[in-house]
């Protein structure tokens, strides 16, 4: 995984977009979380190959990013993205790492599924 | 005769820190080792640092650092069961259990080290040593392996006393580092040894011991 490069990210957004998708989002915390920091909440969450469509999609901030894809009926709303993989050419694969270089969340589009 | 040994763990690195020194002693005296690693660990959030890897290629590396770590303990025979990471505890327990189950039939170990339910911190820990304890719980007593379980939750020792297995493992470091470094997407060196090297008197006594709990069946 590369560091974002929000002009080639949103190209390919635009790409992808107004056509049928598979989706993979997933947020978390990471299920050791509490047992290193009691005081800590372990959540996650993942959903893999859902099918999804947008009609407009964009990719904002200074880095970390967000990424918000509007469908028909509804929005996709990532945020703490900070990695992309630059030697795809058919997909998105969309991450954010924390300090240590660990996964917190992750947004993947493609046409076939995952 | 060599004894007969089956590992039944969720995650490729399971075996790393809790077991590997054991295994690789077990197998300098002779045994024959069967891993059975329920999942690719395709979840971990872990992609090394910088991450070299992504949510799609994750299983792929982590496919090869457990065939490498297996290669540094000496594990002779690994099987990869095709599970998803995070959902053992979410499957169909009958294929589940069905899977152990003809491992166990064609393996007849002596010995099985997994989890100890409940006391495991990760759910798919947990899910792994419940169904190793129902598969085996179900056979005729005369049948039953031996089952040694690995425990590491906060407070684990109130519940389930001390481990009745201690194993000094300081002469298999080696074997024992090495299964840890394969596991690079995994473990980085920093948050694994601290930001100077250890030296092997460290190491040592850091990693040189491996607790295991017998599993005491109800009837
Ligand atoms: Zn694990």
């Amino acid at each position: 995984m590369q560091l974002i490069i929000q002009e080639e990210v949103q190209r390919k957004i635009d790409e992808l977009k107004d056509q049928a998708l598979y989706i993979h989002m997933e947020m978390t915390t990471g299920a050791y979380a509490a047992h290193f920091d009691t005081s800590k909440h372990p959540a996650a969450n993942f959903i893999t190959n859902a099918q999804i469509r947008y009609s407009h999609g964009s990719i904002a901030g200074v880095g970390p990013y967000r990424v918000g894809l509007k469908m028909e009926n509804g929005w996709v709303y990532t945020e703490g993205l900070t990695h992309w993989e630059e030697t795809e050419t058919e997909r998105l694969l969309l991450a954010g790492h924390d300090l240590q270089g660990k996964l917190v969340v992750c947004l993947q589009l493609s046409r076939k599924p995952f | 005769m060599n004894q007969r040994i089956l590992v039944i763990l969720p995650h490729p690195d399971d075996e790393a820190f809790g077991a590997s020194g054991t295994l690789a002693k077990y197998i300098h005296n002779g045994a024959q080792v069967t891993y059975a690693c329920l999942t690719l660990g395709e979840m971990g959030r872990n992609m090394g640092f910088p991450p070299f890897a992504n949510r799609v290629t994750l299983p792929e590396f982590r496919k090869k650092e457990l065939e490498e770590a297996c290669e540094a303990i000496g594990i002779q025979d690994v099987r990869m069961l095709g599970f998803h990471d995070k959902t053992i505890e979410f499957e169909d327990p009958q294929l589940l259990d069905g899977r152990i189950d003809d491992l166990l039939e064609e393996l007849n170990p002596s010995l099985v080290i997994t989890f100890y339910p409940g006391h495991a911190v990760h759910p798919d820990h947990d899910a792994t040593g419940a169904a190793v304890i129902r598969t085996i719980g179900r056979l005729p007593k005369d049948r039953r392996p031996v089952v040694h379980c690995i425990a590491f939750a906060n407070n684990h020792e109130q519940v389930i006393g001390k481990a009745d297995i201690i194993n000094d493992v300081k002469d298999f470091m080696t074997q024992k580092m090495a299964a840890i470094g394969a596991h690079r997407s995994q473990f980085q060196a920093a948050e694994l040894v601290g930001s100077k090297k250890l030296k092997d008197k460290e190491i040592a006594e850091r990693f040189g011991t491996e607790r295991f709990w017998t599993y005491k069946f109800d009837s």
